[in-house]
């Protein structure tokens, strides 16, 4: 089948960025997004033009490298699906496709359709772990989790951290981001000790790096590729909310 | 206690502040409802009620001051969270659809802020009777029959109240979810019983002035 | 050169506690002053990471990726064993040792993989109190599957994720340490050489990924934990990132380069569906437990799977090996389906898969049954073929899925430069010549939370780091030059073929002859051939953008330069072992059962090769290896 890309052309951080229209011939129904931007990138490479650049690792739906909008939907139309595991039978021929990188100012975009996610990683090192030093671990089977808690804490730690939450989300918010690390650590007996700091750390630094603020539109869960529920940010707002009532912030120490 | 305080310095504490002031103002709107539909029960009834609050003194007034520093304070957060929103994406996309979202969530500055200038109209008219066909202070069934006998006022009086309804059609299961109060199989609440609410204080507000324009009231 | 593994002595169960008395230590006042460099943030990275800095080290971590979290570990479904016997079913330290060596086909290291087991506990509890969301039974102790074949159930999981979640404990565990300020974690950031001077090594040299500036880091030690080589192949169900550049590099600098032939293939992968494939995605083995695998008898018959009678189905493993049926293991499922496809029997585009049949199971079980335990795979399937396995078999092909090969380390995981540590897939150490399921993980981990931080402590408490080098010395500043230079070159050349073109056919190649079977003369043409488009791409690939931004192409292609360079080692290690064992399966030596024939008088040790020139001919050095506990015997499934 046939398809036309506008795809965002950006060559730096800086640059103001402009959308360019690729037609592409070729595009066979058992290709991925990504294999179908792979040909086109050896074309244009061929032809003396820059590749598209763009993120991606696994291939297979779980790293979370990749993912950018189509046609107005983070990592495209299907449902619980990252943009590498998206194949070009869902497009119709002849369709126009618009693709774009994932916004938020907290995301900024280094070239083309890639994004920097380190405010990511800040917002878990600000919190999103359980202090246990290595080889002080209890035997495991010590202590127990009901099934149902430890299958609920797994749901939210399916998260793979792509950014298509803050992507579909229209405040730019990273709150089922959040939210997902603090319930899968904060479900779990041994992460209780830091259950409230987690939570009052993890969204301080959310607000510092400049995500916006969460309105409930539920935008972010239909967007998820691994379908986490915001039914996590209630679980947020309440170890947040509960957190500032009766506990003071207390600074990360090693000891 | 400060560190109460300091949570307001997040978009997230702000966000509770604005639902707890929501709820404060939900249930206002509850109680407020409440009196008003006395007016079904006759002029004696209503005017006894209106006699009741004005008799309590400073509690009325400290509930009314109550129900003014919530409202400052929710529409002082929200205009806080709202700029930090738009500032969170500033360059939007070319393309983007909506997925989950409903209009109602997506307009709530709008409607809250219709619903703002109506509550302001409406306090001139009903509380410092400012404005509005001949009213006396002793006879609140009176006024309200005598207003809403004007198409006009009937008619604004409505509109601010779908206005309402759809604020409280996000905001009723906005505010239980930012405060926390939900969780695995409560999404029926999100898409039913929010909105039922909501529809359920509109369509009792909206009785009175239907049935002053209808002739049951007069 | 002298082979040392520093394998102490004593009975194998009093090695490693002997050992850890024996290792020198860093006084804790001093550890703060050393300065440790980790590449790679996977498994093995990131708990190393985690775990030295808690201990007080300086720790400088550096990935490829645009976040530690994102290292391949993640992909890793079936689980991670470990000898806690909480199923009384006979398990224990010992047996998960004898497994693992027996399973290796005879070509590991004793000392080490009884090390490996030994930890394996230890590794259940730390990932437990990190926070790893593993499976539970509902009293609310841990569950456990069996996995691989093996008749014990060892193996822990998180649902279909077991690779992420432990990777994300172990990644936390490292945030932790950023925040603290102990570790720092350089994220798009790739690895280009290894700096060594004196035969120590002194740091790298790293390219930034996004500004393309090439910078030099020092450090009083060097830990590689970058992973396995397996797109080598081009094709295999490693990430697109995985690249051997690092651990490539350190072998040009004079680290030895051991069993690069041992690669596994998946037997359950997903067939290529066309020329644009850009990797395959692997089927969880489970599969095999209630699939049936067929082809038809007849050749090249096109017909739907649905329209060919029970009769003219060929049901070639439960044939061949009644007793073990479809469940034989990976490299004999594997090279079974290679047979019949090359047989002109295979099934699907290009005549190259099998069916992996469910009817049968779904009729005796029932659909619900199926969808319970394998809904997420037959989901993934369908996503990707448009095919639904309930409904027609699922079509398998084998695939390059790891790598038992890598830098070799002795029993402290450095290899033979001193100060260069190399732990998880990067190293050559615990698997042999096959890797058995849910063993990798295992392996990472064991390595980066409770082996490194200990032997690490030996290599340091030589050194002192006033000895440590300045990112000026001429060391240095001479490996930036030649790394600026090789991005030039790169650049310059200016052809007519991309970087993927060339690696599209240099792992067609070795896929074709150094695959799941290999022979003499498929090797020497596979040899003869590298050379040839080594020599092409070094003339003809054209790399667009410049060195001074982000340019994936250049990436990509000095990761493709130095594949060339592997793919050689790979086939000559592959030439000179004239013996079949575990994924290394020579025609030329198979039992008249058509199994690997092992020649344990001239093979019985780790073929480690040294670097000494692109176009000259590695030397060869042996380890041997001596079986005390486990003795060699020949595998048989029938």
């Amino acid at each position: 089948m046939k398809l036309t890309l506008r795809i965002w052309r950006q060559d730096g951080p800086r640059d103001k960025g402009k959308f360019v229209a690729y037609p592409v011939d070729d595009v066979a129904e058992d290709m991925s997004f990504l294999e179908m931007l792979d040909v086109l990138n050896e074309r244009l490479t061929l032809k003396g033009e820059r590749p598209v650049a763009f993120d991606s690792d696994c291939r297979e739906g779980i790293c979370g490298a990749c993912g950018f909008m189509v046609s107005g939907v983070a990592h495209g139309p299907q449902k619980l699906t990252t943009a590498c595991q998206l194949f070009m039978r869902h497009f119709k021929d002849g369709e126009t496709v618009v693709v774009e990188p994932f916004r938020a100012r907290a995301l900024p975009v280094l070239k083309d359709l890639i994004i920097d996610r380190s405010a990511l990683d800040a917002i878990v090192q600000a919190g999103g772990f359980i202090s246990a030093r290595t080889g002080s671990a209890p035997e495991a089977n010590a202590m127990l989790i009901a099934k149902p808690v430890a299958d609920r804490s797994m749901d939210a730690a399916a998260c793979i951290g792509c950014g298509a939450c803050i992507a579909a989300c229209p405040n730019a918010s990273a709150m089922l981001f959040t939210a997902a690390k603090v319930s899968h650590l904060g479900l779990l007996p041994q992460g209780q000790p830091e259950r409230r700091q987690r939570a009052l750390r993890m969204v301080a630094k959310m607000n510092e790096l400049g995500f916006g603020g969460c309105s409930n539109h539920g935008e972010c869960e239909a967007a998820c590729p691994k379908g986490i529920s915001i039914d996590f940010i209630a679980r947020l707002n309440r170890d947040y909310l509960s957190g500032s009532l009766f506990e003071k912030p207390e600074p990360l120490s090693s000891v | 206690m400060l560190a109460v305080l300091a949570s307001y310095r997040t978009l997230l504490g702000k966000k509770g502040a604005m639902a707890i002031t929501g709820a404060a103002l939900f249930f206002f709107l509850i109680g407020h409802l409440l009196g008003n539909i006395q007016i079904f029960f006759g002029p004696e009834h209503l005017n006894n009620y209106a006699a009741f609050l004005k008799s309590t003194g400073e509690v009325l007034w400290l509930l009314r001051a109550g129900v003014l520093a919530c409202f400052l304070l929710h529409i002082y957060s929200s205009l806080l969270v709202t700029v930090a929103n738009q500032q969170a994406r500033p360059q939007g996309y070319a393309a983007k659809r909506s997925l989950e979202t409903s209009a109602a969530a997506r307009t709530m500055i709008y409607t809250g802020s219709m619903v703002l200038l109506y509550v302001i109209y409406h306090l001139m008219m009903f509380t410092f009777l400012r404005t509005g066909p001949g009213y006396s202070p002793h006879d609140v069934y009176r006024n309200v029959v005598l207003s809403f006998q004007q198409p006009a006022i009937s008619a604004v009086y409505i509109a601010a109240m779908l206005l309402l309804g759809a604020h409280l059609f996000h905001g009723a299961w906005s505010m239980a979810h930012t405060l926390g109060l939900s969780g695995p199989g409560y999404k029926p609440w999100r898409r039913m019983v929010g909105p039922a609410v909501a529809a359920a204080i509109v369509a009792g507000y909206i009785s009175i002035p239907v049935a002053v324009l209808a002739g049951w009231v007069r | 050169m002298q082979l040392n593994s520093k394998v102490p002595s004593g009975p194998i169960q009093g090695k490693w506690e002997k050992h850890r008395f024996d290792m020198k230590l860093v006084n804790p006042a001093n550890k703060r002053r050393y300065k440790v460099i980790i590449v790679g943030t996977g498994l093995a990275g990131a708990s190393a990471g985690a775990s030295l800095a808690q201990m007080g080290y300086e720790v400088d971590c550096f990935c490829f990726q645009d976040s530690a979290r994102r290292a391949h570990s993640i992909a890793a479904q079936g689980g991670i064993n470990a000898a806690k016997n909480y199923q009384n079913d006979g398990d224990s330290v010992y047996r998960l040792f004898y497994d693992t060596v027996k399973g290796g086909d005879f070509r590991a290291r004793e000392a080490n993989v009884y090390r490996l087991a030994e930890i394996s506990a230890s590794i259940i509890d730390q990932c437990v109190a990190l926070g790893v969301p593993f499976a539970r039974e509902y009293s609310g102790y841990l569950a456990n599957r069996s996995f691989g074949g093996t008749q014990v159930s060892r193996t822990f999981y998180a649902r279909g994720q077991t690779g992420q979640q432990l990777l994300l404990g172990a990644y936390s565990a490292l945030s932790r340490e950023v925040a603290l300020g102990r570790a720092k974690v350089n994220t798009r950031s790739e690895m280009v050489d290894l700096v060594v001077q004196g035969g120590r090594a002194r740091g790298i040299i790293v390219r930034d990924l996004v500004t393309g500036e090439l910078t030099a880091h020092s450090a009083d030690a060097v830990v590689l934990a970058t992973g396995g080589y397996s797109n080598v192949f081009y094709l295999s169900t490693n990430a697109k990132g995985c690249n051997a550049t690092a651990i490539w590099r350190a072998h040009r600098k004079g680290a030895l380069f051991a069993n690069p032939c041992f690669t596994q293939i998946h037997p359950t992968c997903i067939p290529v569906a066309g020329e644009h494939q850009s990797k395959l995605t692997l089927m969880s083995e489970s599969l095999r437990n209630d699939g049936r695998i067929w082809v038809p008898k007849k050749k090249g018959d096109t017909r739907p799977a649905a329209q060919i009678p029970e009769a003219e189905r060929d049901y070639y493993l439960e044939r061949k090996y009644p007793a073990f049926g479809n469940l034989v293991p990976r490299d004999v499922a594997s090279r079974n389906a290679k047979e019949v496809c090359d047989g002109g029997r295979g099934v699907g585009p290009g005549g190259l898969g099998v069916y992996l049949d469910f009817a049968e199971a779904i009729g005796r079980l029932g659909e619900n049954v199926i969808r319970e335990r394998y809904g997420n795979l037959f989901e993934m399937y369908d996503r990707i073929t448009a095919e639904d396995p309930y409904r027609q078999p699922m079509r398998i092909y084998p695939a390059i899925h790891y790598a038992m090969g890598g830098l070799w380390v002795d029993y402290n995981l450095m290899s033979n430069l001193e100060g260069l540590h190399v732990v998880g897939e990067a190293n050559f150490s615990d698997h042999g010549a096959n890797r058995l399921g849910a063993s990798a993980l295992m392996q990472g981990l064991a390595d980066g939370y409770f082996v490194l931080p200990y032997t690490i402590g030996d290599t340091l408490a030589r050194v002192s780091p006033a000895d440590r080098l300045k990112p000026d010395h001429p060391a240095f500043t001479e490996a930036l030059d030649e790394a600026k230079e090789r991005g030039r070159r790169l650049l310059g050349i200016n052809g007519k073929r991309t970087v993927d073109s060339f690696h599209r056919e240099l792992g067609k190649l070795l896929w074709d002859n150094c695959g799941m079977a290999r022979s003499k003369e498929s090797l020497t043409e596979a040899l003869a051939r590298i050379p040839q488009i080594r020599e092409e791409f070094w003339a003809n690939v054209k790399v667009p953008g410049g060195a001074s931004e982000l340019n994936q192409s250049l990436e990509q292609a000095g990761r493709v330069a130095d594949f060339m360079e592997l793919a050689e080692l790979l086939c000559r290690d592959a030439l000179t072992r004239e013996e079949s064992c575990g994924g290394h399966f020579r025609v030329e030596h198979q039992t008249e059962e058509g199994e690997a024939q092992r020649d344990d008088a001239n093979f019985s040790h780790a073929a480690a090769w040294e670097f000494t020139g692109a176009d000259t001919a590695p030397i060869l050095h042996k380890e041997p290896l001596e079986f005390e506990y486990v003795h060699p015997a020949q595998r048989s499934y029938k």
